[in-house]
């Protein structure tokens, strides 16, 4: 199917026209209507993937092979399942909020702007299709390169250390994952002969348990700081508090999730003993990861690096789910990860706004706001709701479905897994508390006009965020049933079956 | 006469070599440096000599020529160097201040 | 038909909350007033209509069952979206939308002012929503759903008015205590899912009860009654209620009094067979309950806050529920919420109305003699204070107390002679309130009136109150056992009564209380101020639960937390990168420019070389 390689050159292409559009005097907003123009055309595309996919002919839906470099072994090789799809519609609705919202406003250069935000999106959805590994350590740069370079061009005061924080740590563990990604083609040119970066060929590899061992752990490195698993998070408040509005939704809506991802695919996938036998480490890191996240949030007075710490405890059960070893887990996580991406997002957008407005992100400086911004306070209170996991909402059957996977293999870190659901009502609440509730702050609005509140343009948008967390919470059961992983050993045909 | 025997010429070697060496380190004169210099290629010059007589080879001679063109033309680029450097209104020869040197 | 309704009436409240919240405060206070109280009030009709076709054509199992939708369904769990009518939620449906009509009813009249009173009226509606989902669920997943739902709606309410900071914090303490037991409870509906493979709760006790009680079961069991515990505010969970008094009365008359703080005992009755299947669990309730009971009823007897002396009352009552289930007597704790949704919402709906008359002051001994100022509030505070001090034959409270202390005697007579002083305080404490509030001389002068819109509630809860108990009699008097009866399928017979002498006891205790009360707060000798000693202090802060908490959780937690601002991880990867630059700097400082040091490395690197290449 010709389309998945489209769902990557559209956002590219569409962001190079964004990029050459902002010439001339009066082009202030051009850039934006070509990205807004190439994501409703992503979701049409992405629509007719859904709806062209092969349903019924086991896990695999689509799939797109070419050759690239032969001699190496090396295919345009890219494969999509219910996991990919999930998230590649998380990436297109996110796609939303992010361009509509945030990145409107940009001031300087914007054509170079929605260029780099398109170009990561077109990382990210490759990243979710690709089976090629060479392919996919492509897009995983690819992604990373585009993000760099939004901080640190359109960040906030301390952007520059953020930013190479950010490069340091994604490509250092990057780096191990490709080394991980040689040996494993090397062992398996060792064992079968052939040189190839194909996933579905490596899976098969014959391995000692040493080496499925060092070579997962390369695996798990690059996406445990992706996700990120304490204690390898410390680039994540940096980065999400001193990245552009745009930057810190794309950051903590999708592009933690490819961490996520990668745990699924090529860790546990592609290292199934070897990721049994590191259960209980990666337990023990999930449960930390909630309750330091959690904890660390509660201390913190910059707001985004509240939210930011928040993400931190969420994705510990994306980590305790994916290595419960049951498909509930599994699941669960991936409604985790969607849930997530849509509360925290929205959460980052609330925090943007409010920096604009009041020119601070310091909790101590704000208060009161309810009375100024209505409107935006009442959605700050609907996502901080959804994010302490009030079920009926998304985040409440993602925690719930990964904790009872946990509970089977571990009661103990289930429990603590709980406990932090407590910390998380903690930490919402006093957000919350902080910033909307209580008496106006004595240094607001003396100065200058009261701050504008979200118009319909936020309100809509987010209202559909809101709708969208809501359903996945009461009716989460597509998702459920698409999220199952499609193992690589249900090896696809070659063939795209043409419809 | 009896000829020197390859140890003797090799003992002249390195000592002469020490002697160089032992200039370019202590010497701050850039000139003196460079006179050291010369004293090493000559020393590594005579070892050549040395190892083609005990061989009876005819490389050894050779490697000296070079050796010798070598010393040469590099002698004629330092004393080129320290020329342009004293005229471009530098008062000293301290190799040391040469880290000090700017555009 | 019937089972259609079911879903409806959930509807109902929930589509009014929508509307409500969608119209972001513009919406006017009528319509406000009238979709809030209309949306609850049809749904109480609904429920009338259900309860009676419920009554007269009891279905065959027992139950009306309504399933809406699959929730979840992975492999080796599913949960659903799943209603179900019993003759418990049956009480509690009509306890809920009934109750929770007269309350919205009388707050349109109380919050007819407020700015705000979209927000409120969409919050109280979204609240019966919850409220309803909780008690009709019959999965305990979806149960849960109403569980938290109506904790999010109790903060959202406690801090109406967000202005003040003490009402945050209140609704946030509020909030985060219940949200411990409410994780302890998850835990326990982990375990209970990992078992039985669902949380329908006809399956759940039927696997649990299927094999002799083991050490999973109870720690099930005791997990659940953490959550319980929380959010019906018992020891050692209580501390959050008297603050959460910082919300508007009616709040406090529907949530904190009537409706979620039982939400406790509708689980536990709920899932009465696990608990009765473990002796050490029923203890435990039981325990929890005298302990609670006593110790709010000390707490009771010294405040000055008249909603603190409410809340305080709330929970010695939920004691009694504990104390009820504790002991088996599962009718008597469900008859005992019935009648204290009755007279404690009325209890605070009088209050209110005090308050508002006397300019929002809150301290009963800035009251007094307001019996002529208001005798209407005055007859209704009355007959609610009757019922809660439980005046034998004349008031409901005394019929489920009397239950009560049956059920506790035939347990163990300690718990009985517990119990029964319990009642001698309740009586002592509520008639102080009505000594000082109503008798003596005026310090403060009332204003205005009560109008309608709140006293037609006073009327209708004051007749409930007096006449509600006539529902189940003890046979001494009159062998009319209806709730029993309406329940009997679902707890089994009720138990036999005790001596003669039980219900003697029980009538004349509250009698003494009130005697005492008089004594010691009778307008010609009582004093202006509040005694002051030690032991008054403690219990007027709630035994310093708050201090100790405070003290070995709160504080330590959060200091921690705060000398870990900046992330000890952080601080390590900092110091790698330091690390780092100060070992570039030290290879830089190789680069100095010096041809001679540059002369010296060469030569010592082709010794060392040489030296190497040398030695075999």
């Amino acid at each position: 199917m010709i389309a998945l390689p489209a769902l990557v050159l559209l956002p590219a292409t569409g962001g190079l026209a964004a990029w050459l559009s902002d010439r001339g005097p009066e082009a202030r907003h051009r850039p934006w209507w070509v990205a807004i123009t190439t994501i409703v055309l992503q979701t049409l595309l992405l629509l007719s993937v859904t709806c062209a996919a092969d349903w019924g002919h086991g896990p695999w839906l689509a799939h797109f092979s070419a050759p690239w470099i032969p001699a190496l072994g090396i295919a345009a090789r890219m494969d999509m399942d219910g996991l990919s799809l999930v998230l590649l519609w998380l990436t297109t609705i996110l796609s939303f909020p992010c361009v509509i919202l945030s990145a409107r406003d940009v001031g300087e250069r914007p054509g170079l702007f929605h260029l780099l935000l398109l170009a990561t999106i077109a990382g990210i959805d490759g990243v979710f299709l690709a089976t090629d590994l060479f392919l996919f350590f492509f897009f995983w740069e690819l992604m990373l390169v585009p993000m760099y370079v939004l901080i640190l061009q359109w960040g906030h005061e301390d952007r520059r250390r953020a930013a190479i924080k950010f490069f340091l740590f994604t490509q250092g563990s990057g780096l191990l994952m490709l080394v991980a990604i040689l040996g494993l083609v090397i062992l398996h040119q060792h064992a079968t002969g052939i040189v190839t970066f194909d996933y579905f060929a490596l899976a098969d590899t014959p391995l000692m348990p040493t080496a499925a061992m060092v070579l997962m752990l390369g695996f798990f490195a690059a996406f445990a700081v992706k996700l990120p698993v304490v204690p390898l998070h410390v680039w994540l408040p940096d980065t999400h508090t001193q990245a552009p509005t745009a930057g810190s939704v794309l950051l903590a809506g999708i592009l933690l999730k490819t961490g996520g991802y990668g745990l699924i695919r090529f860790v546990v996938l592609l290292f199934p003993d070897a990721a049994s036998r590191f259960t209980p480490v990666a337990l023990a890191l999930g449960a930390a990861g909630i309750l330091y996240g959690a904890w660390l949030s509660l201390a913190q007075d910059d707001i985004k690096r509240l939210i930011a710490y928040s993400s931190v405890s969420h994705l510990g059960f994306v980590l305790l789910g994916v290595f419960s070893g049951s498909p509930m887990g599994m699941r669960g996580a991936v409604v985790q990860m969607v849930a997530h991406g849509l509360s925290t997002g929205a959460l980052f957008i609330i925090a943007g706004s409010l920096q604009d407005r009041l020119h601070t992100r310091d909790m101590r400086r704000m208060g009161g706001l309810w009375q100024a911004l209505p409107h935006l306070s009442s959605v700050g209170l609907f996502f901080a709701i959804a994010s302490l996991g009030l079920p009926g909402m998304g985040n409440f059957v993602g925690e719930f479905l990964v904790l009872l996977a946990t509970w089977r293999i571990s009661p103990p870190i289930a429990a603590l897994g709980a406990a932090g659901l407590v910390l998380s009502a903690v930490y919402s609440l006093t957000m919350v508390g902080r910033a909307f509730f209580g008496p106006p702050h004595a240094g607001q609005g003396t100065d200058h006009a009261p701050p504008a509140d979200f118009g319909a343009r936020h309100m809509t948008v987010l209202g559909l965020t809101m709708a969208l967390l809501l359903v996945l919470g009461t009716y989460p059961q597509p998702v459920l049933n698409l999220s199952l992983p499609a193992t690589p050993l249900a090896m696809p045909e070659m063939e795209a079956p043409q419809p | 006469m009896s000829a020197a025997s390859p140890t003797h010429a090799l003992l002249l070697a390195t000592l002469l070599f020490a002697v160089g060496m032992l200039g370019v380190l202590a010497r701050r004169n850039l000139l003196l440096m460079l006179m050291s210099i010369e004293i090493m290629l000559n020393a590594a010059a005579l070892a050549f000599i040395a190892a083609g007589a005990r061989w009876h080879a005819a490389q050894g001679q050779v490697m000296f020529l070079m050796i010798l063109s070598l010393a040469a033309a590099e002698a004629a680029v330092g004393l080129a160097i320290i020329l342009r450097l004293h005229s471009a209104g530098r008062p000293t020869l301290d190799a040391d201040t040469g880290n000090r040197l700017k555009g | 038909m019937n089972a259609l309704l079911l879903p409806l009436i959930v509807a109902c409240p929930l589509l009014a909350a929508g509307v409500l919240f969608l119209s972001a405060g513009r919406m006017p206070p009528l319509p406000s007033c009238v979709i809030g109280a209309g949306s609850v009030g049809l749904s109480a009709l609904m429920a009338a209509v259900l309860a009676i076709g419920f009554l007269r054509t009891p279905p065959p199992t027992g139950a009306l069952h309504a399933t809406l939708w699959s929730w979840m369904q992975v492999e080796g769990f599913s949960a659903r979206i799943a209603f179900m009518l019993d003759p418990l939620s049956l009480v509690m449906m009509l306890i809920v939308t009934g109750v929770g009509f007269l309350i919205l009813l009388y707050a349109c009249g109380y919050m007819h002012d407020d700015p705000d009173i979209a927000r409120f009226f969409g919050c109280m509606t979204l609240f019966v929503a919850a409220m309803l989902v909780l008690v009709f669920s019959s999965d305990l997943l979806s149960l849960y759903i109403g569980w938290e739902g109506v904790g999010i709606c109790s903060y959202l309410l406690i801090s109406f008015w967000h202005a003040d900071t003490a009402n945050v914090t209140a609704a946030r303490k509020a909030f985060i205590v219940t949200r411990i037991g409410d994780a302890a409870m998850l835990c326990g509906l982990l375990l209970l899912a990992t078992r039985a493979g669902t949380l329908d709760v006809a399956s759940v006790l039927q696997t649990v009860t299927a094999r002799p009680a083991d050490l999973q079961a109870a720690i099930a069991a005791f997990l659940l009654l953490g959550g319980a515990v929380a959010k019906s505010a018992q020891v050692p969970l209580q501390t959050w209620l008297p603050d959460a008094m910082a919300g508007p009365t009616p709040v406090s008359a529907l949530i904190h009094a009537a409706t979620m703080v039982t939400a406790g005992v509708y689980l536990i009755a709920r899932l009465h067979p696990l608990f009765a299947s473990l002796p050490v669990a029923m203890t435990a309730v039981a325990l929890i309950g005298l302990i609670t009971l006593l110790l709010a009823a000390g707490s009771a007897l010294v405040q000055t806050d008249i909603k603190r002396i409410l809340a305080y009352s709330t929970m010695s009552q939920i004691g009694y529920m504990f104390l009820a289930l504790g002991t088996g007597a599962w009718q008597a704790a469900i008859f005992h919420l019935v009648t204290h949704a009755f007279f404690k919402a009325l209890l605070f709906m009088a209050a209110g109305a005090i308050i508002l008359r006397v300019h929002h002051r809150q301290d009963i001994y800035q009251m007094g003699g307001l019996a002529h100022a208001m005798p209407g509030v005055f007859a209704a505070f009355l007959a609610g204070s009757a019922a809660l001090a439980g005046l034998p034959l004349l008031t409901a409270g005394f019929y489920s107390k009397e239950m009560i202390l049956q059920g506790a005697w035939h347990a163990d007579p300690m718990l009985w002679a517990g119990a029964l002083l319990g009642a001698f305080a309740t009586a002592i404490y509520i008639f102080r309130c009505v000594f000082i509030v109503f008798f003596g001389p005026r310090h403060t002068e009332p204003h205005g009136r009560t109008g309608a819109t709140m006293a037609i509630p006073l009327v209708c809860l004051a007749v409930l109150a007096l006449t509600g108990g006539w529902m189940g009699m003890p046979d001494a008097i009159a062998p009319v056992h209806l709730l029993s009866h309406l329940l009997s399928p679902l707890f089994g017979a009720s138990m036999p009564e005790g001596p003669h002498w039980l219900l003697w006891a029980g009538s004349l205790v509250p009698l003494a209380g009130i005697g005492v009360a008089w004594m010691l707060w009778q307008p010609r000798t009582r004093t202006r101020t509040p005694p002051e000693n030690a032991l008054a202090r403690v219990a007027r802060a709630g035994w310093d639960f708050d201090t100790l908490y405070d003290v070995l959780i709160v504080r330590p937690f959060t200091t921690l937390g705060q000398l870990n601002q900046s992330d000890i991880c952080d601080r390590l990867s900092d110091a790698t990168a330091a690390t780092a630059r100060a070992g570039g700097r030290m290879l830089g400082r190789m680069q100095s420019g010096q041809v001679r040091r540059y002369a010296g490395w060469i030569a010592a690197g082709t010794v060392v070389a040489l030296c190497l290449g040398v030695r075999p």
